[in-house]
């Protein structure tokens, strides 16, 4: 699942999934018909819209195969947000069935593939925001192993690391001052250490913090996790594998 | 576009208040978080267990509220049941006529605080006095509390200072120690002179009728040690089946709450004074006040009910770390505050139903909470109430326009590769609020709809579904 951010922002961070993807040696399938994973109206309390939405994605990726999202907020939609808004519908278990193999990338990599460390080289001090999404899933842990083990990647610990980005979907424009300063925070913290890039499993945290960062004519260079891996991989001279 | 009303707060909020709020939460976080991992293996497991423990009690109230009656009678307490606020006050004004009893020293109690019991006996003639720090300026400045464990998290000692010059406790001084000093001696006389304390409870046993109440300054002591009658107000969802509880309960509370092992002053009371002790209160009533809750345990929020009132959610949680209590217009502000007070409004559930939006699910107030309630799935279960009951949502888009493209492959394709208009047009002119919500404190990216798909038409190994 591409996401509805990188179909319509971020399409180099689902090019670089694909790529990743592939390098593990999977088969890549891609549904043109995917849209949204119904996100935006289940927080927003519009539960009938979203389940509109989430049937159309149960749809959509309907069998066996496992799916895996580049974001951990709409994979925590899927396994977590959807159930939770069929509960009292008679097609929750289909719902839970699409959840039960739906997949944040990082995780995929490290806890469904078991693969732990990531071959070839990028030179880069990193922050890693870890986003909220992945709080009591095994994301934030994967992802941050993924990076670790990247040769010439060192990651920089910043204060907080706990808290939020100040996104939280409409939340960003219903409380556009509280979230703004939640975000100048976390950038404070983020500056502190003066990574070369900041990291996340999250484009929508990263859209919040680098456009913020950006407003303020201070700009932050962001990149997902699934780039990073992919650029370690073109590293030229290293080894595939 | 009109912004929600705790967002305005907390921008008017001066930044020394923000600041101290906000120092002040984080340290206390911070040193929970350090206590618990150190001192236990598995912290979390600990709070999935008082977790369970509190689900059970709550369901079963049914059985155990007339367990603990029996058992609180047997020990020669006199027990009321208050269903609404207004019962509630009404019964300790009576406890208090019976006894033609003029003044009470009140220990601090949140359910107190939610029936506005003080000014309640204040209109009766009755004084109420507050005698926990805290509780005792915001009476003095007739002020809310802003903090569940911390009511005056809100004010800093010059304030304070000059509150208590005001109201005759000595020439202006700041320093903490004077302040304090000069409580204490004005409190002592108050101790002697009252008829009545008042306290609530953390906890209290349904296997036994032993409540347990903890403090750090140990003013429900000297409430309950010259006074003759005590009265316990007691939320119905307080109970827990067993003393053995007790113990997970408390380790966790002191943890979570202020980042101690222990409260200094941990009481369990279990009746009025036997034949064989030399003091105490000879007369006790438990008031269980109900004020909504079984309301609340009707509906799809129950969890929230688990709750023991330690305040971790509202020092994690960064929406109050900007805004401050008080931004939450309620008794309970916090994360727990946005479940519970809208809830607790009854029919009037609307004029809250802002209160779970203020929140950008970010999960932390779970994470600590020590019996383990999701709160973002509750905020989301409101969210869906207030959309239900046709709330107006000031702030949040419209979703059916939305749902209609995201339901439609094709349209959502076209809508993808369309977007690009959206650069080429003056921002202004477009008719989306959260648009230039969005854009008043951050850039958007450029639009790149529909790039990702043309690539992958050229990609051979991507097989089309």
């Amino acid at each position: 699942m591409a996401t509805c951010l990188c179909d319509a922002f971020y399409d180099d961070v689902a090019v670089a999934t694909v790529e990743v993807l592939e390098h593990l040696g999977l088969e890549v399938g891609f549904s043109e018909a995917q849209t949204c994973c119904g996100q935006p109206a289940f927080n927003g309390g519009d539960w009938d819209a979203s389940r509109k939405v989430v049937r159309h994605t149960v749809r959509t990726f309907a069998g066996e195969d496992p799916v895996i999202v580049p974001s951990g907020s709409c994979a925590a939609m899927l396994f977590h947000g959807a159930p939770l808004e069929f509960e009292k519908e008679r097609d929750r278990d289909e719902v839970g069935q699409l959840g039960r193999r739906t997949w944040e990338l990082a995780d995929f990599i490290v806890n469904g593939l078991g693969v732990k460390t990531w071959p070839g080289r990028y030179e880069a001090t990193v922050a890693f925001h870890c986003s909220c999404h992945s709080r009591g899933t095994m994301s934030g842990e994967a992802a941050l192993a993924l990076l670790t083990s990247i040769a010439g990647t060192r990651i920089l610990p910043f204060g907080e690391g706990e808290q939020c980005c100040g996104f939280g979907g409409t939340f960003s424009v219903a409380f556009p001052h509280v979230s703004a300063a939640m975000g100048e925070l976390k950038l404070e913290h983020i500056r502190a250490v003066s990574p070369d890039v900041l990291v996340s499993a999250d484009m929508s945290c990263l859209m919040h913090l680098g456009g913020l960062a950006a407003k303020e004519g201070k700009p932050v260079r962001t990149l997902h996790v699934a780039q990073v891996l992919r650029d370690a991989l073109n590293y030229k001279g290293a080894s595939s594998g | 576009m009109r912004f929600q009303p705790l967002d305005l707060f907390a921008t008017a909020l001066p930044a020394d208040k923000r600041a101290s709020v906000y120092q002040s939460t984080k340290a206390t976080h911070e040193k929970r978080t350090k206590l618990l991992f150190e001192q236990f293996a598995d912290p979390n497991r600990l709070r999935q267990r008082a977790g369970e423990i509190k689900q059970h009690a709550i369901e079963n109230l049914d059985a155990y509220l007339p367990a603990v009656e029996k058992k609180l009678q047997a020990n020669g307490v006199q027990v009321h049941w208050a269903s609404t606020a207004e019962v509630a006050c009404e019964t300790v004004l009576g406890i208090m006529r019976a006894r033609k009893a003029t003044k009470m020293v009140k220990a601090k109690t949140m359910v107190s605080e939610e029936i506005e019991l003080a000014d309640f006996l204040g209109r009766h003639g009755i004084e109420a006095l507050e005698t926990d720090l805290g509780e005792f300026i915001v009476q003095i400045d007739h002020d809310h509390p802003s903090h569940i464990v911390r009511p005056i998290i809100h004010k800093n000692r010059r304030e304070i200072a000059q509150s208590f010059e005001r109201e005759g406790l000595g020439a202006y001084d700041d320093d903490p120690q004077v302040i304090t000093t000069r409580a204490r001696h004005f409190l002592r006389q108050k101790y002697l002179q009252a008829d009545v304390g008042l306290t609530g409870a953390n906890f209290i046993s349904a296997e036994s009728g032993r409540m347990v109440l903890v403090t750090n300054e140990g003013n429900s002591r000297f409430c309950l040690a010259a006074t003759k009658c005590h009265i316990a107000l007691i939320g119905i969802e307080k109970i827990v089946p067993r003393d053995s509880d007790l113990a997970l309960l408390i380790n966790l509370l002191g943890r979570s709450g202020t980042a101690q092992d222990l409260t200094v002053y941990t009481e369990f009371i279990s009746g009025p004074k036997s034949s064989e002790q030399p003091d105490g209160p000879e007369e006790m009533h438990v008031i269980f006040v109900d004020n909504g809750r079984t309301e609340v345990l009707a509906s799809d929020c129950r969890e929230i009910l688990r709750c023991i009132r330690c305040g971790a959610c509202l020092n994690v949680c960064p929406v109050y770390r900007q805004a401050s209590g008080h931004a939450y217009r309620s008794v309970y502000p916090g994360p727990v505050g946005a479940v519970l007070s809208p809830i607790l409004m009854g029919s009037r559930f609307a004029e809250k139903a802002d209160l779970p939006k203020a929140s950008s699910l970010c999960g932390a107030c779970h994470e600590v909470c020590p019996v383990n309630i999701p709160i973002p799935d509750l905020l989301l279960r409101l969210r869906h109430r207030a959309k239900e009951e046709g709330v107006a949502a000031p702030g949040t888009p419209p979703m059916g326009a939305w749902a209609l493209l995201a339901s439609q492959p094709m349209a959502w394709r076209a809508a993808l590769f369309g977007g690009k208009a959206m650069d080429y047009l003056p921002r202004s002119l477009l008719p989306i609020p959260a648009l230039h919500a969005w854009e008043e404190k951050r850039t958007l990216p450029a639009w790149r709809g529909g790039e990702f798909r043309k690539w992958l038409k050229k990609r051979p190994g991507v097989k089309p579904r």
